[in-house]
C-alpha cells in the first residue's frame, strides 16, 4: 500500500500536468467536432501534426537549454542561418543529393549552438544576453550569405524538396523525424548520465557541483543539442516551405519557449518532460489550426496561447503554495 | 591507532584573503571528532579542501599512511569521503533513489538502471528512515529526512570518512537525537566522522575527540574526556570570554504592545502577550513552532486572520511592512542574506532605506541629510567599514546585522523585533549586539527577541515566553526561568 502511494506520489504534480494538458488537447477538439467534423478525420489531424512537426523539434531543444535554466532565443536565427546555407548548397550542387545537406546542417547548427554554449560556459554570460547577441549575429549572417536573395522552390533539387513530403503509414517524414526525436531525447532524459545531469544542474546548481556535476559543461551540453536540433530543423523548414530568405521562421523562438512553458518545463530549471512538450507543442498547433476555421484572425490567436501561458504559470504558483507550512497539532475531535 | 586522514600546515588563500594559514587535523576510524571555532576561523575551508571542492595552496595531506593530493569533488568520494552539508545540498524536484545516487547512478549497458537504483535506495533506507520511499520527490521531504538522504548517499559511496556540518542546526530536539543515534552507528561500524558544530552540549555528548581552529590555524587537538567547555571557549577565542551576558537593570515602563488571541491557519493559534517599555521579551521554541509566523504577523509581513493587536493603548490593524513601520515597529528577520541586509547597496543606503522619508529636501532625497543620518548610527554601532558606501556584502555576518540594526534605529521605533539576532554571528559581535539591545531598552524602546539559544534568552530576557507547536505554553519571568523549565516546556516531554 505504501509503495502504491509512494509511486503515485512521485511523479504527480508531472504526470497530473501531462494529464490534463492531454485532456485540454482532447477538450479543443471536442469543442471544434460540431463545427467542422472534418477536422477530426485522420486525414486532416496527421496535417495538423505535420505542421506542428517543426515547433515539437525546436520545442524539445528548447527545453533542453531551459533545464539547466538556460534559454536560447537564437534557436530560430540558428534554422534560418543554417536553413539558408543547406538551401544555397543544394542550388549550387544539387548533385551532391541529400546526405551532405542533412549532414552540413545538423553539424553546423551543432557548430552554432555551441557558440553559445561556450560563451555561456567559459565567460559565464547569461545565456539570455548570449543569445539575444547570437540571434541578430545569426540573423544577420543569413543576409550576408545570401545576399538578400532569396531561394525559391525551382532552386531546389527534387530530393531536397521531396524528403519532407514523403509518407509512411499516412504520416509524413516530418511527423515521423519529430516523433523519433521526441522518442530519442525521452531515453536520453530518462536513461543517460548526461540527460539526468541535465536535470541536477539546473534543478540546483550549487548542489550540482558538489556532486561533481559541472553546470557550465551542461549548459554547454543542452545549447549543443539545441543547436544540432535547430540545425536539422533549418533544413526541414526551408524544404517543407520550399523557400529560403532572411526572414524565414522570425520570431519562431517566442512560440517555441511558449510551447515549452505550456508543456510544464520550468523556466526556473531543472523541471520539464517530453511529453508535456509535445502536448504543449499540439496545443499550440491545434490551436493555429482551428481557429482560422471558426474564422477567428491569427492575432487572436497569440492572445489565446498567451492566455494558456498565464494560466498555466498561475496553476504552477498555486501549486507550490499547496504545501503550506502546518504547525499546530491536530488536535482529537 | 594511525589516523586515516591528516592535514598538517594546509593553508589556502582567496585573492590576498588567507582563509587557512596552517590547518591541522586528524581523523580517527570509530571516532567522531569535533571541529571547532568562530566564524571565520576557517573551518568551512578546510571541508571545502577535504572533500574536494577547492585546492590547497600548501600543506600535507595524509590519507592511510600516504600523502594525497585532492583534485576533485569525484576524487575525494572515490577515496571515500562524503560530506553532509548544512543547507542540505539536495535536488527538490529529483526523486530520493537519484538524489542518493547523484554522484554515481547504477548502469546497465550504458544507460542508468532505475530499478537498481530504487532496490539499493530501498535497502539503504530501511537503516535510516523506512518511512522514506526512494520514488518520493525529494521536495515533500522534511529537512531531517533530507539529511537523512543525504547520509544515504554517503552510505551508497561507502564513505569511510563523512564529515557532517552543522547538521543539527534547523533540526527539533528529537530530530538531533535520531541523527546522534545514526551518527553513531556509523561511527561504531568503523567510520571516522568530523563534526562540525556550535552547540558545545551536542560535542560534549556526541564526540570522542576535539580539533580547535582559530583565525586560519589549528591551535589545539584532543580527547573529549576529560576537557572542559571553558577551556574550549578559550582555545576558540585565544582568551577567556566573558559569558556573563550585560543586562542591565532598566525601568520598566508602560505597556506598549499587546496582543490579543491571534491566529493565522495552521500556522499558530490563540497567541497573547505583552511588552512593557524597556523590557525585553525573549520568545523560546523550537525551529517549527511558530516564533517567526507571529513575528510576521506584527510587522504585517504574513498578518494574521484572527485576533488583535494593541500598540500603545489603541487598537490597529497591521496589514503590511509599511502599516507597520509607520506605527514606529522594526524588525530585524532571522534570514539576514535574504530578508535583513540588501547585500549589493552601500551601507549607507542600507541603513536609510525605511527611513527615506526623513532625509529629503523638498520632497528630494537629499544626498547629504541621508550620509547624517546614517553616519552617527553606524558608527556609534561599530560597524567595521571603509566607509558608507561599501557594499553590505563584503562585511561580516556580524557587521551585517550591525547595519540591519541600525536601519531600524534610523525609524526611532517603539517596538523592536529581533529574530534570532545573532545567528552565525562570532562572538564578540555577538556581545555588542546584545549590549546595544539593553541600551535601546534603557531608552525605552520594547524589544521582543526570538532566540533558540537558551543561554541568550535567560541571559538577556526580563520574561520569556515559550512556544511549542503554534501555541504560547507560557510566560515566564527573569526570576523564575531555569534551564530546565524552558526546556521542558519548549518540549513534548
Amino acid at each position: 500500500m505504501r509503495e502504491l502511494i509512494a509511486g503515485i506520489m512521485s511523479g504527480r504534480a508531472l504526470r497530473t500536468r501531462e494529464a490534463g494538458l492531454l485532456g485540454l488537447n482532447l477538450l479543443l477538439l471536442v469543442a471544434i467536432a460540431p463545427f467542422f467534423p472534418a477536422f477530426l478525420r485522420p486525414v486532416n489531424l496527421a496535417g495538423v501534426f505535420d505542421d506542428t512537426a517543426l515547433l515539437i523539434l525546436l520545442a524539445l531543444g528548447e527545453m533542453l537549454v531551459l533545464l539547466t535554466r538556460g534559454v536560447d532565443l537564437s534557436i530560430a536565427a540558428n534554422l534560418a542561418f543554417t536553413g539558408m546555407v543547406v538551401a544555397l548548397l543544394n542550388q549550387y550542387h544539387p548533385g551532391l543529393g541529400l546526405v551532405p545537406v542533412l549532414v552540413l546542417s545538423v553539424l553546423m547548427g551543432a557548430a552554432l549552438g555551441a557558440v553559445n554554449g561556450l560563451l555561456v560556459w567559459l565567460l559565464r554570460i547569461p545565456s539570455i544576453v548570449v543569445t539575444l547577441g547570437t540571434l541578430s549575429i545569426y540573423r544577420g549572417a543569413v543576409y550576408l550569405a545570401s545576399g538578400g536573395k532569396w531561394v525559391n522552390s525551382n532552386q531546389m533539387s527534387p530530393a531536397f524538396l521531396g524528403l519532407v513530403r514523403w509518407h509512411a503509414g499516412g504520416v509524413s517524414m516530418l511527423s515521423w523525424t519529430a516523433i523519433v526525436c521526441a522518442a530519442l531525447v525521452a531515453v536520453f532524459l530518462r536513461r543517460s548520465i548526461l540527460g539526468r545531469n541535465l536535470y541536477a544542474a539546473g534543478n540546483n546548481p550549487a548542489a550540482a557541483a558538489y556532486a561533481g556535476i559541472d553546470v557550465g559543461v551542461m549548459q554547454g551540453a543542452a545549447f549543443l543539442i539545441a543547436g544540432a536540433i535547430a540545425g536539422l530543423c533549418g533544413y526541414l523548414w526551408v524544404s517543407r516551405y520550399a523557400v529560403a530568405y532572411t526572414d524565414v521562421a522570425s520570431g519562431f523562438e517566442l512560440q517555441v519557449i511558449a510551447a515549452c512553458v505550456i508543456g510544464g518545463v520550468s523556466i526556473s530549471g531543472g523541471v520539464g518532460s517530453v511529453g508535456g512538450v509535445v502536448l504543449g507543442a499540439l496545443f499550440l498547433g491545434i490551436i493555429k489550426n482551428a481557429l482560422p476555421l471558426v474564422g477567428v484572425s491569427p492575432f487572436f490567436q497569440m492572445a489565446v496561447s498567451g492566455i494558456v501561458i498565464t494560466g498555466a504559470v498561475l496553476i504552477n504558483a498555486r501549486g507550490s503554495r499547496a504545501s503550506a507550512l502546518r504547525i499546530l497539532e491536530r488536535r482529537p475531535a | 591507532m594511525q589516523p586515516i586522514l591528516s592535514l598538517e600546515g594546509v593553508a589556502k588563500s582567496y585573492g590576498g584573503v588567507k582563509a587557512l594559514t596552517s590547518g591541522a587535523l586528524d581523523l580517527y576510524p570509530g571516532q567522531v571528532t569535533a571541529l571547532l571555532g568562530e566564524n571565520g576561523a576557517g573551518k568551512s575551508t578546510l571541508v571545502k579542501i577535504i572533500t574536494g571542492i577547492v585546492r590547497a595552496d600548501g600543506g600535507r595531506i595524509v590519507l592511510d599512511g600516504g600523502p594525497v593530493s585532492i583534485a576533485s569533488a569525484e576524487h575525494a568520494r572515490s577515496l571515500g569521503i562524503s560530506a553532509i552539508f548544512q543547507e542540505p545540498v539536495v535536488f527538490d524536484a529529483l526523486t530520493v533513489a537519484e538524489n542518493i545516487f547523484i554522484t554515481g547512478r547504477p548502469q546497465k549497458r550504458g544507460v542508468v538502471d532505475w530499478p537498481t537504483m530504487r532496490r539499493r535506495s530501498r535497502e539503504i533506507l530501511a537503516e535510516l528512515d523506512p518511512g522514506i520511499e526512494p520514488d518520493m520527490v525529494l521536495g515533500r521531504l522534511s529537512v531531517a529526512q533530507r539529511h537523512l538522504v543525504q547520509i544515504a548517499r554517503a552510505l551508497s559511496n561507502d564513505a569511510r570518512i563523512v564529515i557532517m556540518d552543522e547538521p543539527t542546526a534547523a533540526l527539533s530536539h528529537r530530530e538531533a537525537e535520531e541523527l546522534f543515534a545514526i551518527t553513531r552507528r556509523l561511527r561504531d561500524e568503523g567510520r571516522a566522522i568530523l563534526f562540525i558544530s556550535h552547540k558545545f552540549e551536542e560535542v560534549f555528548a556526541l564526540c570522542d575527540r576535539y580539533a580547535v581552529f582559530r583565525d586560519g590555524a589549528g591551535v589545539g587537538q584532543g580527547m573529549i574526556e576529560g576537557i572542559s567547555s571553558e577551556r574550549l571557549i578559550t582555545l576558540m577565542v585565544g582568551r577567556p570570554v566573558d559569558q556573563v551576558f550585560p543586562k542591565q537593570t532598566v525601568p520598566i515602563g508602560r505597556e506598549m504592545l499587546r496582543v490579543e488571541a491571534l491566529g493565522r491557519g495552521q500556522e499558530y493559534e490563540d497567541v497573547s502577550f505583552d511588552v512593557r517599555q524597556g523590557e525585553i521579551l525573549g520568545v523560546y521554541g523550537l525551529i517549527g513552532a511558530g516564533r517567526s509566523e507571529v513575528m510576521h504577523a506584527l510587522f504585517g509581513t504574513a498578518p494574521a486572520e484572527t485576533g488583535r493587536i494593541v500598540l500603545d493603548g489603541e487598537t490597529v490593524t497591521i496589514r503590511s511592512a509599511s502599516d507597520a513601520i509607520a506605527r514606529g515597529i522594526g524588525f530585524v528577520p532571522e534570514d539576514r542574506q535574504m530578508q535583513g541586509a540588501h547585500l549589493r547597496l552601500a551601507i549607507g543606503d542600507n541603513i536609510t532605506l525605511p527611513s527615506l522619508g526623513r532625509t529629503t529636501r523638498a520632497g528630494f532625497l537629499s544626498r547629504r541629510r541621508e550620509r547624517a543620518q546614517a553616519g552617527p548610527l553606524a558608527q556609534s554601532l561599530g560597524v567595521k567599514m571603509s566607509g558608507l558606501d561599501q557594499r553590505v556584502e563584503e562585511l561580516s555576518g556580524g557587521n551585517q546585522q550591525k547595519v540591519v540594526i541600525a536601519k531600524w534605529l534610523a525609524t526611532s521605533p517603539r517596538v523592536l523585533i529581533l529574530d534570532e539576532p545573532t545567528k552565525g554571528i562570532d562572538v564578540g559581535a555577538k556581545a555588542q549586539v546584545h549590549r546595544l539591545m539593553g541600551e535601546l531598552a534603557a531608552q525605552g524602546v520594547a524589544i521582543i527577541m526570538v532566540s533558540s539559544e537558551l543561554p541568550e534568552v535567560l541571559g538577556m530576557a526580563d520574561r520569556i515566553m515559550v512556544m511549542r507547536r503554534g501555541l504560547v505554553q507560557a510566560v515566564v519571568a527573569r526570576a523564575e526561568a531555569t534551564p530546565e523549565r524552558i526546556v521542558r516546556l519548549a518540549t513534548d516531554a
